[in-house]
């Protein structure tokens, strides 16, 4: 079976490229060498820190962003190379739900323009689907002659998602769908994406930084640390049993209720990445191999991996 | 209503009509003069060409002369209007052949970056280096002098700022999501800036339309002043200023009459483009470029009412506190809240944005913005003392001294300029007098305190080198500089990593426990909230719905909306799908006369929306503000 | 300090744009200079010879890079009309505009700070008002205009200043006498930039103090006069600034016109006769000579503001 999406090696590099005066910039490492598959219906969460690189990968796999290297496969087929996003595939749903509409468009004129440019429906045919679109994210004919700011976090993030269903994609990139929503709001626009990904056979990439959100929703869950994966595991076991002592201290300071604040460690994200291991300067395991050499994924069931040299033990 | 009050808000209103009377003015003005210069070939005027030697400097006022003649004898009335005319007619071509040239080079260079930009925006900073005038100068040097050219000139020294301000606004708008949206959504560049940048961008080209016509006039005129814009026997109004020169002494209203109009035209034009830019301007619409005042506005209608403190460190009755603008509802954020804090006790104040929880915590010490923030009414008793009484003077001695605050945002809190160092021994020196070394010392001893790594190299660090956990150690620092009695946190951890939240929440928890500091703790995450918090106060709306002790709570809310703030939010290692709370909180500006949570609650009945619910006592420590709540203790 | 070499550094290509620019207009110039010179009654002969002698002839390029290497070394040509070095008279010229320019940009700079902080202080009072009006009548006035009311007043009608010159032709000199004469057009001069920069300080203030980190300093008790004059000011100066650096290109142009109207001996009234002599190599000795040294005030309007703002870091 082919998966919907799979990731091979996938790099991003900014900057080095040589400016007209000057120095080349140093290059910083966004994303590294990640790789993953994700299967038709299922729901792969990617968590991480501010700058570990979750949007920058998120971009690539919609389009967005040309790799520095790897590979991006959609059902098998490798959308050509530079041919920008490709949208009938894979469709994205942003953070900011208000940013994410254009402030001098109507709904209408929003929600028309994936159906025309994309699947080239004519007006009452883009009609139709529209109401149809709306009808499954629960929201208001009345609402398609609107200008955006008329709406609050959780109807734009609705208004949003309608317009990435649109397309009739196949993949569906989440970043950060629900963090700059209301609490009360979030879990309406959690349940509502679970109720879609059923009814409309989607896959999708869940990008969050709240382990919670990323653990209810998610089949697997990946964990980045400074742009790369350091371990991808089912998403019932990754917190419980954290293999890679980053994942470990992600899941102890992740507040519960009712548990005292975590003996926290120190440090944070690192600035540039370091030599060897990234996270060895803020490990208690790492010795000196972890410093020299950058692990390689260690597999541990057919799919998941764990890149680390000394991994903690599963307590059976 | 107290006379104050209605003082203030004539005078905002008059401030708001003022800006909108003086661009109505100059648009009327500018109308006027515009239709005139239109009108020239249909006015009953003498032909300007026509020389009557005869006749020369004739004052104003003579017989058929209404303005008086020039040196040549010709009519300085009709030379005056056709003068405008022309003036009005090269000043506009030029913006509009400035702002073409100008949108579409700051278009391109900001949409696609990279060479294209770098390119454009050298050649751009090229022009740039020449002094304004001077280059316009040159042009006009090398193409002759004429109208046309003088024209040509002004448009092409004009073109730097045009493309500046479009290629700031595009490159801002060209990595909004929204046109990543369009991308997804199949279009390709050419239609992504016609359809999403251009509409984006067009007030800014306005604006800067409005902001540069006047300039223009001024220096076609300027150019024609010089002898190097229009040549006889055509004149603008800059040509006959420069050819009544000469005779300022003799005949002053040959060149002071053109210079006036002059005048007159750029300023109605500059003040409608003052109008335009406050219209245009979302910021400016909203008010938002009102500076806030250092208390805020207090006008408590229950002055007369007092309650009596007990002994309490702090004690808040009945707070309120509303937003009110000119040209929109009033909005009630903090609607009658009542709170008390002992010493060294720590209180959760929790809520959703909109809740009214920050507005609450920054009202105790007059800190909320005004305008727009007005409190309405209540008292803040801290250790007895009323606090919204208090002079400013007063006020400021506790503010930071007994009472201190902690941000959400450190890098927003900090002042940008200053080292960490300069800002800790500032904040230790406006309350004790004392050497900066001493204080110095002192502020290092903070940095230790909040466990600052390397804190003698970091106080000579500005905050943009520090990291996010660290300017948040720097600000628990800045709160504790003066030993105060009493903390409010304003969701410190909410824009931190959850790996940094940890450090800082077992940090507060350390300190709390090492000084016996009273705490408010704000957040909207009953996860944080629970590993500090001793009690918590459930605010929905405005009012407290529901307070207690925290693990009470946690087990058995008893309000509604407790309950589904609970259970909406998924926990790690809970495994189970959150439960949504349907609907929306209600907007503060249209609040329902009964329970705001009904409309969203599933226990509604008739009497809870037919009027004000009271809070009531559960037990000993916990009150709810409901008519039916869940079986709770 | 590598901030400052790096700044140096930019400045060479654009001090050679800038050349190049103004080498490139006047050298195409549809007129023919040695005509120019020679007047209508000239010979063919004698133009061909005239255009030899300045180099007209060769191509374009090598002219430009004749030209260059000649002002590098500080030939800037002979004037035709003055019929001395170009150098001298664009010098000359350029200290009177410079005690000119430098004069009114003081005095814009200091009033308009000082107008823009006190309206935004006082936003909505009366003083605001009033003086956010003077400052839109100021950005609108005809500064040619206001220089001439200003000698119908001052020097025509109330005798109190001199109307136009650098120094009293009869037992003029010395410093008191310049100042005598430098007041009216200075102040012409920096009556609209004064009104650029209270505009701006009041907008930058406003909108400083509109920021967390001015209610954060309230939080902690710092008094209000600290906030504002030290806190909120330090921050909005790193808007005012560059704005300054703008404000003197504005001023140098301008001076064109208050020396024209006040007769004052400067560059930019050498430009304008310059212009209408066609005197080619006077206009570009003196656009490039005011255009350099401009470029070196934005220089170092960019260092102040390096050195006031930390975050800079290109």
């Amino acid at each position: 079976m082919t998966a919907a999406i799979e990731a091979r090696n996938l790099s991003k590099t900014f900057g080095g490229e040589r400016r007209w005066f000057g120095r080349a910039r140093p290059p910083v490492c966004a994303v590294r060498e990640v790789s993953f598959r994700v299967a038709a219906g299922e729901t792969l969460g990617i968590v991480g820190e501010s700058g570990c690189g979750k949007t920058t990968l998120a971009r690539m796999l919609a389009g967005l962003l040309p790799p520095s290297g790897g590979r991006i496969s959609v059902d098998g087929k490798e959308p050509r190379a530079g041919a920008g996003p490709w949208g009938g595939l894979v469709q994205y749903v942003f953070q900011d739900p208000l940013g994410a509409l254009n402030p001098r468009k109507t709904i209408r004129q929003i929600m028309h323009a994936p159906l025309r440019h994309l699947l080239g429906m004519d007006a009452p045919a883009r009609e139709a689907r529209v109401a149809e679109l709306f009808d499954a994210v629960n929201l208001h004919l009345a609402f398609l002659d609107r200008y955006p700011h008329e709406f609050s976090g959780g109807q734009a993030q609705r208004i949003g998602i309608a317009r990435a269903l649109a397309a009739n994609p196949r993949i569906v990139v989440l970043d950060e769908p629900v963090s700059a929503l209301d609490v009360s709001v979030q879990a309406q626009v959690l349940n509502l994406l679970a109720d879609l990904r059923r009814a409309y056979h989607l896959t999708y990439l869940l990008i969050s930084h709240d382990l919670a959100v990323v653990e209810a929703v998610s089949d697997r869950v990946a964990v980045l640390y400074c742009g790369a994966i350091v371990e991808l595991a089912d998403a019932a076991e990754v917190f419980a049993r954290a293999r890679h002592p980053y994942t470990r201290l992600l899941a102890d300071s992740a507040p519960v209720p009712g548990r005292p604040p975590a003996a926290a460690a120190p440090g944070e994200l690192p600035d540039a990445p370091t030599r060897g291991c990234a996270f060895a300067a803020r490990c208690s395991r790492a010795d000196a191999a972890c410093r020299q050499r950058a692990p390689e994924p260690v597999y541990t069931r057919k799919e998941n991996y764990v890149r680390c040299f000394r991994p903690l033990e599963t307590p059976r | 209503m107290s006379g104050a009050r209605f003082a203030a808000s004539f005078a905002a209103l008059g401030a708001l009509l003022l800006r909108h009377r003086l661009a109505g003015l100059g648009a009327l003005v500018l109308l006027v003069v515009a239709a005139l210069a239109a009108a020239a070939p249909l006015l009953p005027l003498p032909n300007p060409d026509l020389t009557d030697l005869a006749n020369r400097l004739q004052r104003p006022g003579a017989p058929g002369h209404p303005l008086g003649t020039d040196h040549l004898g010709r009519d300085l009335l009709a030379r005056l209007v056709w003068g405008t005319r022309l003036s009005l007619a090269v000043g506009v071509f030029a913006s509009l052949i400035a702002a073409l040239a100008g949108s579409c080079i700051g278009i391109a260079a900001g949409f696609f970056g990279g060479r294209t930009d770098n390119l454009l925006m050298r050649g751009i900073d090229m022009l740039m280096a020449f002094p304004y005038i001077l280059l316009a100068l040159a042009i006009v040097a090398a193409l002759g002098p004429g109208l046309l050219n003088a024209l040509y000139a002004v448009a092409i020294v004009n073109i730097p700022f045009f493309a500046r301000s479009v290629r700031g606004a595009t490159a801002a708008i060209a990595h909004r999501e929204f046109v990543d949206a369009a991308r997804l959504a199949g279009m390709r560049n050419w239609r992504i800036i016609g359809g999403e940048i251009l509409p984006n961008v067009a007030p800014v080209i306005t604006i800067a339309m409005s902001t540069t016509i006047g300039w223009m006039i001024l220096e076609t005129a300027g150019l024609s002043f010089l002898g190097l814009g229009s040549q006889p026997p055509q004149a603008d109004l800059g040509s006959m200023l420069g050819e009544g020169r000469n005779l300022l002494i003799n005949a002053p209203h040959v060149s002071v009459v053109p210079g006036a109009m002059i005048f007159v035209v750029v300023v109605s034009i500059n003040l409608l483009g003052d109008g335009v830019r406050d219209w245009l301007d979302p910021r400016l619409r909203a008010g938002q470029l009102s500076r806030p005042a250092a208390v805020t506005r207090i006008e408590r209608a229950d002055a007369g009412a007092a309650h009596r403190p007990d002994g309490a460190l702090l004690q808040v009755r009945g707070l309120r506190t509303r937003f009110v603008s000119a040209g929109a509802r009033t909005q009630y954020a903090v609607n009658g809240v009542d709170l008390t804090v002992d010493a060294g006790q720590c209180l959760g104040l929790i809520g959703e944005s909109g809740s009214g929880k920050s507005v609450t915590a920054l009202s105790l010490l007059g800190l909320a913005p005004s305008p727009p923030a007005v409190i309405g009414g209540g008292r803040v008793y801290l250790a007895g003392e009323d606090l919204l009484a208090a002079d400013f003077e007063r006020l400021r001695a506790i503010r930071g001294r007994r009472v201190a605050y902690i941000f959400q945002n450190p890098m927003a809190a900090l002042h940008p300029l200053m080292t960490v160092g300069a800002q800790l021994t500032e904040a230790i020196r406006c309350h004790r007098r004392m050497p900066r070394q001493a204080a110095l010392d002192e502020a290092l001893g903070l940095l230790r305190q909040v466990r600052m790594p390397g804190a003698a190299a970091r106080a000579r660090q500005y905050p943009h080198e520090l990291s996010g956990g660290m300017r948040q150690r720097v600000g628990i620092a800045l709160a504790l500089a003066n030993a105060p009695e009493l903390v409010i946190a304003d969701e410190p951890t909410t824009a931190l990593d959850v790996t940094v939240q940890a450090q800082i929440l077992q940090l507060l928890a350390q300190l709390r426990r090492e000084r016996n500091l009273a705490l408010i703790f704000v957040t909207h995450d009953f996860a944080v909230l629970s590993q500090l918090c001793d009690r918590v106060a459930v605010m929905y709306a405005g009012r407290i719905v529901e307070s207690g002790p925290t693990h009470d709570i946690l087990a058995r809310p008893a309000h509604p909306y407790t309950a589904g703030l609970i259970r909406c939010a998924p926990r790690l290692g809970g495994g189970r799908r959150p439960a949504a709370i349907p609907g929306l909180p209600p907007a503060a500006d249209r609040l329902p006369r009964g329970c705001a949570f009904a409309p969203r609650c599933a226990r509604r009945r008739e009497a809870c929306e037919a009027g004000k619910v009271a809070s009531t006592r559960l037990s000993a420590a916990r009150r709810v503000r409901c008519l039916y709540p869940l079986e709770a203790a | 300090m590598r901030y400052c070499l790096k700044r140096l550094m930019a400045v060479v290509p654009v001090l050679l744009g800038l050349t190049v620019i103004v080498f490139s207009m006047l050298a195409f110039l549809p007129g023919d200079p040695a005509t120019a010179i020679l007047g209508p009654y000239a010979t063919p002969d004698n133009v061909e010879r005239l255009n030899r002698q300045l180099g007209l002839d060769k191509p374009p390029a090598q002219q430009y890079l004749i030209w260059l290497g000649n002002i590098l070394q500080g030939d800037f040509g002979r004037s035709y009309s003055l019929n001395r070095p170009v150098l001298d008279e664009v010098l000359e010229r350029f200290s009177a505009t410079l005690v000119l320019a430098g004069a009114a940009l003081l005095l814009c700079t200091l009033w308009g700070i000082l107008i823009g902080v006190r309206c935004a202080v006082a936003q909505y009072g009366w003083s605001d008002r009033l003086l956010t009006l003077a400052a839109v009548a100021g950005i609108s006035v005809p500064s040619f205009w206001l220089g001439l009311l200003a000698i119908l007043a001052f020097s025509v009608h109330l005798r109190w200043l001199p109307a136009s010159g650098m120094f009293a032709v009869y037992g003029g000199g010395g410093a008191a006498d310049l100042v005598r004469h430098l007041i009216l057009p200075a102040l012409t001069l920096s009556v609209v930039a004064t009104g650029v920069i209270a505009r701006l300080t009041r907008s930058a203030m406003l909108e400083v103090l509109r920021q967390d980190f001015v209610c954060a300093a309230r939080a902690r008790g710092i008094g209000e006069r600290r906030v504002i004059y030290r806190h909120a000011f330090k921050a909005a100066l790193v808007t005012i600034i560059p704005v300054i650096g703008v404000q003197a290109g504005f001023v140098l142009g301008g001076a064109v016109y208050v020396e024209t109207v006040f007769q004052w001996p400067g560059v930019g009234r050498m430009l304008v006769q310059a212009i209408s002599t066609r005197d080619i190599q006077l206009v570009q000795g003196g656009v490039v000579v005011v255009a350099a040294s401009y470029v070196l005030f934005n220089l170092l309007a960019d260092l102040a503001q390096h050195a006031l703002d930390p975050k800079i870091k290109t």
